[in-house]
């Protein structure tokens, strides 16, 4: 018989209930987008009532965790996976705010024709569930070659960023009356940017836990 | 070796090797031990910690059938060495044990054991020594008014501080400590920990522990030995976050031992 199994059992279930919210949260990601580019309100709004669910699973995390290191004084790799548990759960939480604003930003824009076809950012935005969907993987499976990988794409990420926004500012002088439009459109640049930053930070914390050395994969 | 690290160490243990019997306790056994820091042993019953700690003072000579063989070197001199004077290392290398163990005479004749036994006679030298120590071990304030009561009737933790003041009073270089708290509450526990910490400013210490987190508190460096080997030695907080060796990341963890 295992010496911990009940222990171990209980991080299993940590684990198991981080991965449900790093799911809720790429869905609600993605929701956010269709809302964008199909001008569904209605859609959008149901993101942002969503996040509450995705909060509350972020308490249960914290709470649970906080209970283990309070029962069972874990140490060395036990320890890093609880810390570990911890800062993926705050960077998964930021994913869910990130969707809401996106979705806010498609309810700002509301009904008010696009100035062009959007083409350039969902392919950002899937580069970036990309980064997300892999260090996911690579934090339950503990995985740091996928975890590297997944934080490689961080950079082209950036770079689309950079072109995006010019590109959008540029569009300002021809069509003034869609100012807002545009400023909302360069948010959701802004904010899929700050997603693959997060999920950079989970690369992060995947190779801390298995290394235990930190590591900046966005330098 | 350079000069510092000869400077540092108070004890330098080279290749001990211990048998009882035909039983190989102790297998090649390499542990330098810094002067002024507190040293945690960790590891399973019957891994040799206790065996190790007491070849330190030469307690283990009181087994018979023991044989050892390399070197433990205090301050640059072979323990094993047979013209080795086992008082005088004694009066460097105190220790205490698990349960206190006073001698049924006062509190007061309890601590000025050691030093009459080395010839202090005078009063005013040994009142001195006598309350010194016990400040050490932070038992002044609550036995100043009964000195002379017997050390039997002071209560368990009571009763281990003043057994580490008597192991005190002959001044030592280096305390020993053998499962010091395994037979007290968890308060009496803290306080002997936290007189740990107060009295590594003077003293090295070398404390073998069941309790992790003990060690974790406490020690500056913690060992691990498994079946008479020296698996891990390292600082504790490699040791708590990041050990080297899986078999001591297994034991800390409550994986196996």
């Amino acid at each position: 018989m295992s010496t911990r199994s009940n222990f171990d059992n209980n991080l299993k279930e940590l684990k198991d209930l981080l991965l449900t919210m790093a799911e809720k949260s790429e869905h609600a990601i993605k929701e956010a987008m269709i809302a964008l580019l199909n001008q569904d309100i209605k859609k959008a709004k149901q993101v942002i009532e969503g996040d509450n669910e995705i909060d509350d699973l972020e308490y249960e995390i914290n709470n649970k965790a906080l209970l283990l290191i309070a029962r069972e004084s874990p140490v060395a790799t036990d320890l890093r996976k609880i810390n570990v548990a911890l800062k993926v759960s705050s960077e998964v939480e930021r994913f869910a705010d990130i969707a809401v604003n996106i979705a806010k930003s498609a309810v700002h824009i509301g009904s008010e024709r696009h100035i062009k076809e959007i083409i350039d950012i969902p392919k950002m935005m899937e580069m970036a569930l990309e980064m997300v969907s892999d260090s996911i993987k690579a934090y339950y499976s503990e995985d740091i070659t996928l975890a590297k990988k997944s934080a490689e794409k961080d950079d082209e990420v950036d770079k689309m960023f950079g072109s995006l926004i010019q590109e959008l500012l540029s569009y300002i002088p021809q069509n003034p009356n869609s100012t807002n439009q545009i400023i909302q459109l360069a948010f959701v640049c802004r904010y899929i940017e700050r997603i693959a930053d997060h999920s950079t930070n989970i690369a992060e914390n995947v190779i801390y836990l298995v290394t235990g050395n930190r590591v900046n994969l966005n330098a | 070796m350079t000069i510092s690290t000869l400077t540092r160490q108070v004890f330098d243990i080279n290749h001990l090797n211990l048998w009882y019997g035909d039983h190989h306790a102790l297998k090649d056994i390499n542990f330098p031990i810094n002067k002024k820091e507190v040293t945690a042993i960790i590891g399973p019953s019957g891994c040799g910690k206790s065996t190790f700690i007491k070849t330190l003072n030469l307690m283990i000579n009181m087994v018979p059938n023991v044989k050892m063989t390399g070197e433990i070197n205090f301050n640059e001199q072979n323990i094993l060495d047979e013209k080795m004077d086992l008082v005088e290392l004694r009066r460097h290398v105190g220790m205490v044990f698990q349960k206190g163990n006073p001698f049924p005479q006062s509190i007061y004749d309890n601590v000025a054991y050691g030093p009459r036994v080395h010839g202090m006679k005078r009063k005013t030298h040994l009142d001195e020594v006598v309350i010194k120590a016990l400040m050490d071990v932070a038992l002044w304030e609550e036995v100043k008014d009964r000195l002379n009561a017997p050390a039997l009737g002071l209560s368990g933790g009571q009763q281990q501080r003043l057994c580490i003041a008597r192991a005190l009073a002959t001044k030592p270089e280096v305390l020993l400590m053998d499962e010091p708290t395994s037979a007290l509450d968890p308060i009496s526990t803290l306080k002997i920990e936290e007189m740990i910490l107060e009295l590594k400013e003077k003293y090295t210490i070398v404390i073998v522990t069941h309790n992790m987190q003990q060690a974790s508190r406490v020690s500056d460096k913690t060992a691990f030995f498994l079946m008479g080997e020296l698996i891990e030695l390292d600082s504790t907080s490699n040791i708590f976050s990041m050990p080297k060796d899986s078999r001591t990341e297994g034991y800390i963890t409550g994986r196996f031992g």
